[in-house]
């Protein structure tokens, strides 16, 4: 009568098609795929010496130096349960993440507006001034490390966290800068002329619209910062005493009258993986992109 | 994109420099201070006009640790960049792998300085390391604290180690912006696996490989804290490297005059080679642009 | 050159597909004949580039066969095939002067260098690039660009087939009817088996000689502009088709008449009682106006003038109609009725075109 199931492609699903698509992929499974072993291979040496500091650092320093045994035989948490209870040894964690964290907050609050300010209009000096920011993070550390350790104890801010933030902020900032700009040069001027017509003031307009727009670069730039002032130690060390020691520095504390504590520095270096490691789990979808510096 | 000309945009820029200048600037001017003054002690400093700039260029000392700096960074430069290019070519391209590639590739990025050097300084000892231990089981004599080449390798393998994820996940960037369609294109033409490197993978990748080249130069030339924690240094003077040996003379022997002139001629060498690769950089961007 | 046959083909996405809307592409049959220019018309992610990917084996279909000239092509890569696809967005060699782009496929292929040299020069001088021959690739407009990846499909004397992929997507207006002028030329001179992705009806029209039109992973209808206008087969290819689309009205259907909101409208002829959804479709080109008398009782919203018609947009009932009237034609300042031309209704069911009882159509 009608010929509805007559036209074309409303026939139905052969009943083959799962069959066939299974062993497809079973025989693309087993065939040796040369990236896999390259990745395999890649990652094994990342990997290694990082299991073999958290292999130690579950090890008792007898069971270290006696036996050599490829994973823990008994493990023991000791060494962890030393670092999170002595005050001296977690408060170095403490300090690295306020300085960190204000390292962060400050660069990004004046790099985002002096970004914009490059990436939207020309002004005397401008190209000179961008090469000067960016020869700033070309600055060995060693070179300033004497200098700030002088400046800072001259204005009273030594072994402080806002003078290691500040300091960091030497390498930071320019870095900032240039990420950010090269994502806002992405957003098309069109937006900001839009905003202005709409009544939009300079301020409203960045927070508002202009912010959301370039969030990745945001997100990359604070990654950056993060990752940049978290791994520093030569600044750090150097513009503290006990106050705002880092952990970085305190590890050094693990040498003593009876030999290095190897069980301890092992585990005080697992535990500093772990910020980075969180930062780098949150914003894992955006690595990709981020490490482009929006400039692909 | 075609900027406007407007002068008002130096308050938008004026908190920047402001913290810039007060981090770089003041240290930056005493370091200039010291360059050109001697002391006797107790603070009493008198002009020395360039005479430690003159000591330094006619130090051995300085030129060698140069000479091993420029070795070391042409070295891992040499290692990193091909390597971490062939990683971001064997890289998955999306779902789950991928992200674990890359959380895995990033984690030694975010571990700090030290540290590195500690995991490195632990793994390859002969007594308690993996990689020591290996080595001496199957007769290799490796002994990073009094072999020169063992220290060398160490702390080349432990840059390697470090930083090629950072070459490759630039590379991966630049890799994933290149559509599908390229791909396909170059199916259809029938492209070898080489040529799609060659003409479009390598064009695409161009931008970001200079960055890392950049970064990796920059950093690599001001290395510290690694090889400081692995080798102090040694043995000798092996891994003596231009800030190690910076520091052992401004913090360790306090010949502050010598050290700031040393500091700066470190300085403007970085500066030099950075302002080349920044003005080929800038080249290829507006290369790019046309 | 080469016909190509789908067989029984159908492609999903997902490893293990379950229900039919697992599939991207729904099973399908047809014979692209050799030499002919086909557009594939749809609105976007209704399947139309995984065809398109299916053919030039891009893609490997989960299900059916490829055929090339009857020969099974389904697990042959596309550098076997030998067909040229140019893309949405230009594909050219950055670092590569335009002779080295378009010399590109043919080097590939171990062709000897004169041989190269004398077509490029031909496909340079076609595309109209002859003077930019030793320019870099980078930096030239996005229609130079595509040009380049026209040419090197172009070059390739022997292709079996020209696929193309929505290529005049970021071209500008005029450079569009330029180019594809261009290619009309270039099928009428080479005889190129050609097949046209468009999601562009006014494209699809002037560029091919049938049209195939796709409507969520599954060919709707395939025929000439004038087929596709005439009697769309499906309820989406009238509304897809053509401007406005075609109204579209539940009835019930008494044989030859057609009762829509308990008006009476003459139907061409007599058609069978159907028992799914029932409608009757009218292009705005077939109703007319009238004051009172017979018609299904409407209120006219507004008149646009686009030129060479007017659009005259009604209210029927709660349904928006459209009408459209010759340029000069006055609008009746009465009017409350519209009026079917009754050569210009097709009959629905379940949104498929039915037959009229007693006379055999192609679909």
């Amino acid at each position: 009568m009608t010929d509805t199931t007559a036209a074309p492609g409303a026939a139905s699903i052969p009943g083959d098609v799962t069959a066939e698509r299974n062993r497809a992929t079973t025989a693309r499974r087993f065939r040796p795929n040369g990236s896999a072993i390259v990745m395999g291979l890649y990652l094994l040496f990342l990997m290694l010496p990082i299991y073999w500091l958290l292999n130690m650092s579950l090890k008792t320093n007898a069971e270290i130096l006696g036996t050599f045994s490829l994973w823990p035989r008994d493990v023991t948490f000791e060494n962890y349960v030393t670092i999170l209870t002595d005050a001296s040894w977690y408060m170095g964690y403490v300090n690295s993440l306020i300085y960190v964290v204000l390292n962060t907050v400050i660069s990004l609050a004046v790099a985002l507006p002096a970004a914009y300010a490059f990436s939207r209009y020309s002004f005397v000096g401008d190209k000179h001034l961008f090469f000067w920011l960016l020869t700033n993070r070309m600055a060995p550390p060693a070179v300033f490390a004497l200098p700030f350790f002088q400046l800072y104890s001259s204005v009273g801010l030594f072994d402080t966290h806002i003078a290691v933030a500040l300091a960091h902020c030497l390498f930071n900032v320019p870095l900032a800068v240039w990420i950010l700009e090269g994502f806002m040069r992405g957003v098309p001027k069109e937006i900001d002329e839009t905003a202005y017509i709409d009544g939009y003031s300079f301020g409203r307009f960045f927070v508002r619209i202009f912010m959301p727009l370039i969030s990745s670069g945001i997100g990359v730039a604070a990654f950056f910062c993060f990752m940049f002032s978290w791994v520093e130690l030569l600044l750090s060390r150097t513009l503290t005493s006990v106050d705002a020691k880092p952990i970085a520095a305190t590890m050094t504390r693990t040498v003593g009258a009876a030999g290095i504590d190897w069980g301890v520095l092992a585990a005080a270096g697992v535990l500093t993986i772990i910020p980075g490691a969180l930062v780098i789990y949150f914003v894992r979808n955006y690595i990709a992109k981020g490490f482009a510096l929006g400039r692909v | 994109m075609n900027k406007t000309v407007n002068q008002k945009a130096w308050f938008l820029v004026l908190p920047v420099l402001v913290l810039v200048a007060f981090s770089a600037i003041i240290p930056l001017m005493t370091v200039v201070n010291y360059s050109v003054q001697d002391t006797f002690g107790n603070n009493v400093f008198f002009w020395n006009g360039i005479r430690w700039f003159e000591d330094m260029l006619n130090s051995e000392r300085m030129w060698n640790a140069l000479g091993r700096q420029a070795v070391f960074s042409a070295i891992i430069l040499a290692i990193e960049v091909p390597l971490g290019v062939f990683v971001a070519l064997n890289m998955p391209k999306k779902g789950f792998w991928a992200s674990f590639c890359l959380v895995v590739m990033s984690l030694p990025l975010l571990i700090p300085w030290n540290v590195v050097g500690t995991i490195w300084q632990i793994f390859g000892r002969v007594d308690i390391g993996l990689l020591g231990y290996t080595l001496d089981a199957i007769g290799i004599n490796y002994n990073y604290t009094q072999g020169y080449f063992a220290a060398w390798t160490t702390v080349i393998v432990m840059d390697v180690w470090h930083w090629t994820s950072l070459v490759a996940l630039l590379a991966y960037a630049g890799l994933q912006s290149i559509p599908d369609a390229y791909y396909q294109a170059a199916k259809i033409d029938q492209a070898s696996r080489w040529a799609v490197f060659r003409y479009i993978e390598l064009p695409k990748m161009m931008g970001v490989l200079m960055i890392a080249i950049l970064l990796r130069f920059m950093d690599s030339f001001m290395i510290y804290t690694e090889p400081f924690v692995v080798t102090g240094g040694g043995p000798g003077n092996a891994t003596t490297f231009l800030s190690i040996d910076l520091v052992k003379m401004a913090l360790g022997q306090f010949d502050l005059g010598p050290a700031a002139a040393f500091s700066i001629m470190y300085f403007l060498v970085i500066l030099a080679i950075s302002w080349v690769f920044y003005t080929v950089m800038t080249n290829l961007d507006k290369r790019d642009v046309r | 050159m080469a016909k190509i046959t789908l067989d029984n083909l159908a492609h999903s996405y997902l490893p293990k597909p379950e229900s039919e809307d697992d599939f991207a592409l729904k099973e399908l049959n047809h014979d692209w004949q050799d030499g002919e220019a086909y557009a594939l018309l749809g609105s976007s992610g209704c399947g139309k580039s995984t065809l398109l990917n299916i053919i030039s084996g891009l893609l490997r279909p989960s299900h059916g066969r490829v055929l090339f000239d009857g020969q099974d092509v389904t697990d042959a890569p596309t550098a076997e095939r030998n067909i040229a696809q140019v893309f949405q967005f230009p594909v050219v060699y950055d670092t590569m002067t335009v002779r080295a782009n378009l010399a590109f496929p043919l080097k590939n292929r171990g062709m000897p260098a004169d041989e190269i040299a004398r077509r490029v020069q031909k496909v340079g001088a076609m595309i109209g690039m002859e003077a930019e021959l030793d320019r870099k690739a980078r930096g030239l407009t996005a229609d130079a660009k595509q040009k380049i990846s026209l040419g090197r499909g172009m070059v390739r004397e022997d292709v079996n087939a020209l696929l193309f992929d929505e290529p005049l997507t970021v071209i500008d207006p005029h450079m569009k009817w330029e180019l594809r002028t261009q290619l009309k030329k270039l099928h009428h001179d080479f005889g190129h088996t050609m097949i046209y992705v468009t999601h562009d009806q006014t494209e699809a029209l002037t560029f091919a000689d049938k049209v195939v039109v796709m409507y969520d992973g599954r060919v709707v209808q395939i025929g000439t502009p004038q087929e596709l206008f005439e009697r769309p087969a499906h309820t989406f290819v009238g509304y897809f088709i053509g401007s406005p689309g075609m109204n579209v009205f539940d009835a019930d259907i008494e044989g030859n008449a057609a009762r829509i909101n308990n008006v009476r409208v003459p139907l061409p002829a007599v058609y069978p009682f159907g028992s799914g959804h029932m409608q009757i479709g009218v292009r705005p080109e077939f109703v007319r106006l009238a004051e009172g008398g017979e018609g299904v009782p409407a209120r006219v919203l507004r008149i646009e003038d686009v030129g060479r018609h007017k659009i005259v947009r009604l209210d029927a009932a709660g349904q928006e109609v459209n009408a459209t009237l010759p340029e000069g034609a006055p609008v009746p300042a009465g009017a409350d009725r519209i009026v079917f031309d009754p050569a210009g209704i097709n009959v629905y069911e379940n949104a498929w075109r039915i037959a009229p009882e007693g006379r055999r159509e192609a679909a």
